[in-house]
Order: structure tokens, then sequence, then C-alpha cells
């Protein structure tokens, strides 16, 4: 480990990142799309399939990276004044907090009943069965209203990246595509 | 929802005291689970999709002298639905089929009792699903009565009717074979 600062954040942070952004996306839509489905849909089976296992994925890779941000270095950062901090520091936190929230919910809607979740037939992740009275129906109602807060929070994460990038000009959006660049300022 | 069918079977008890005199009274009994609200609805025209409802109660009033003079009433909670599935239960609880949000009770309460057999009858009574009130006919069988090993005297009957999805407000199609579905109530009362 360098014990210089480092201006970008590791290989693993940022492919985990925008797989997770990509996943989240599409998670969003699929899962908006196949609950409206017709019962003889062609995709009424495929499409909860895919949803669930890329579900399972996203929810594996947002502990991965939460556990290799707890060990790594956080590159230098220039956000200026200690509101943006704070406001960074918390959205960061309430994305994380949804991620993992929106894996939980979904998770109890499908092994309410005890089964298990398909993992791109794959494996089998056991179903823990239900803790509470109508688990999927209390487990549905959250996993929406997560997502919603959640598709919102990501747009104001993106707008505000955006903004360090284009008009603050730091190096706040390099480093999370893993370059070195030193923003203006630094 | 506990008060509520405390405040129904209230209802019942009264209904019953003032219009059968020689009549017994009987309690279903779903402290013991001997008695239970099942539906069947076809899948794909393939198969026989089995469901229950946990959560009911009801009485019902019969004299085997005069079974005509028969009445009966159950309060179905419909958030207490189970086809063993709990995707599929949670649909079943949605908007497009049960609506149980808005609707969290169904109701069959009888009109008239028309005798067929030595041990069947036709119930005639108004059922309420999704606050359409319907009348629709039980094909009922008396299964067994007597006494119990415990002090009590039991009667059980079994029932079955079926109706259009479609005309209780349940609007989801599940195709051409799967229109209907059929309800079986399997009960046995205890003596009051």
């Amino acid at each position: 480990m360098s014990v210089t600062a480092v201006e970008r954040w590791s290989w693993p942070l940022v492919l985990l990142h925008w797989a997770t952004a990509l996943m989240v996306i599409c998670l969003y839509f699929l899962g908006d799309y196949m609950v409206g489905l017709d019962y003889y849909d062609p995709l009424y089976q495929a499409a909860p399939f895919w949803h669930k296992s890329f579900g399972v994925l996203a929810g594996a890779f947002v502990v991965a990276r939460l556990f290799l941000r707890a060990f790594s270095k956080r590159p230098i950062g220039d956000l200026q004044g200690r509101a943006e901090k704070v406001v960074a520091s918390l959205v960061h936190g309430v994305l994380y907090l949804a991620l993992v929230l929106l894996c939980v919910s979904g998770y109890m809607i499908s092994s309410a009943d005890g089964r298990a979740i398909s993992f791109f037939g794959l494996v089998s992740v056991p179903g823990l069965g239900s803790l509470f009275d109508m688990q999927e129906d209390v487990a549905g109602q959250w996993h929406e209203w997560i997502a919603n807060g959640l598709l919102i929070l990501v747009g104001f994460h993106t707008l505000a990246a955006l903004k360090h990038h284009f008009v603050t000009r730091n190096n706040v959006l390099w480093r999370m595509l893993g370059i070195n660049h030193k923003g203006r300022g630094v | 929802m506990k008060a509520l069918l405390k405040r129904f079977s209230a209802g019942i008890v009264l209904l019953a005291a003032a219009t059968t005199s020689f009549a017994a009274d009987y309690a279903i009994d779903t402290k013991g689970a001997h008695a239970f609200v099942q539906f069947r609805v076809m899948h794909l025209g393939y198969s026989w999709l089995y469901g229950r409802f946990n959560e009911f109660g009801g009485e019902f009033s019969y004299d085997p002298e005069n079974p005509d003079k028969a009445i009966i009433s159950v309060e179905i909670d419909t958030t207490s639905i189970d086809s063993n599935h709990a995707e599929r239960d949670k649909h079943l609880r949605g908007a497009k089929f049960l609506d149980v949000a808005s609707f969290p009770t169904a109701k069959f309460v009888s009109k008239r009792v028309e005798i067929k057999g030595d041990q069947t009858a036709t119930v005639f009574g108004d059922l309420t699903l999704k606050d359409v009130t319907k009348e629709v006919a039980l094909d009922v069988e008396r299964v067994g009565m007597g006494r119990d090993p415990w002090g009590g005297e039991r009667v059980g009957f079994e029932g079955k009717t079926k109706f259009s999805m479609k005309d209780f407000n349940i609007l989801r199609d599940l195709g051409p074979m799967s229109q209907d579905v059929e309800m079986i109530l399997s009960i046995e009362g205890i003596k009051k």
C-alpha cells in the first residue's frame, strides 16, 4: 500500500460502480415492465427470472463494493466547502442504504414462502421464509418505493457529478472513471 | 378484523335466534380448523390450481327435521388468501384480482334452501366479493352428523359453487379456460 495520496478510485471499485449503475437502471425498467406483463406474454416467466438473477448479482456487487471501499484508500477530493462535503456524504450513504434495502426487499418478496431464488439457473439462493405476516405484499410495496426513491437519487447523483465535471471542473468524475487527473485548483 | 368478525357473529346469533325457534345454532369450527374455504381455477386449461382462505368465520342454524329452514353466514378475510406461492398470493391480493386493500372482506349470506335429496340441497345466497353482491347457488351435501368424543355435537357440510370472476370485478384475464372460479366450502359446525 502506498502511503501517498491517491487521485482515483481503484479499478475494482470503478468497475463495481459502473456495473451497479448499469444494473440499477436496467433492473428498474425491467422490473417496471415485467409487472405489467400479460399472463400469456412469452416473457412472463423469463423477465422475473432475469430480474431476480441480476438483482442477486447487484446485491453481491454492493456487498463487495462496501467491503472494498471500507478497506481502500479514499482518493483526494476537491469538493468545495463543508456543505458540499456533507451533502455528498449523505447522498452516498443513502445511495448505499437504498441499494442494500432494495436487494433485501426484493429477496423478501420471492422468498416469503421459503422458496429459493434461482441465480441464472446456476445456483439457488435459499429462501428464509416469512418474518412477518403478508411479507410478500409489504416487501413488494417497499421494493417499489425504494426503487423510485433510488432512481430520483441517482438522477441527483448524476447531475452532481456532471456539475463537478463541467462546472467546477474538478476530478470527481475522473477519479470514478479510474483516470488520474488533477482538477482545477488541486 | 377480529372485532368485525365478532360483531358479525353477534348479528348472526340474533338473526338465528329470531327466525329459528327449533333449529340448533352451530359455530363453524375455525378454532380447531375443521373448516375450509377453498377455491380452484383452471391453469391454462391443463390443470387445477387450488387455494384457500385461511381466515374466516361464520355460523349456521340447522334442524335436521326442517333442513330447508337452515341459514348460514360466512365472512372471509380476503387478505388471508393462500395458494401456496407467495408471489402468486401477492398478485391475487393485488388490484387486478381481489384488491384486498380496498375490499378486505367477502361474505356469503344464505337466502333460501332447496332440498334435493336425503343429504343434499341447494343453498341460494348472496355472495359479496369486491363490493359486488350477486346470488350464487351452493350445491351442498351433508357429510355427517353426531356426537363428538369430547362431549359436543357436530355436523359437517360441503358446498360447491362456480361463478365467473368477471362478474365480481376480477378483471385479470387468465385465459379462455380460466374464466370461472369454483369455491368449495367445507365446514364442520359445533352445536352451541
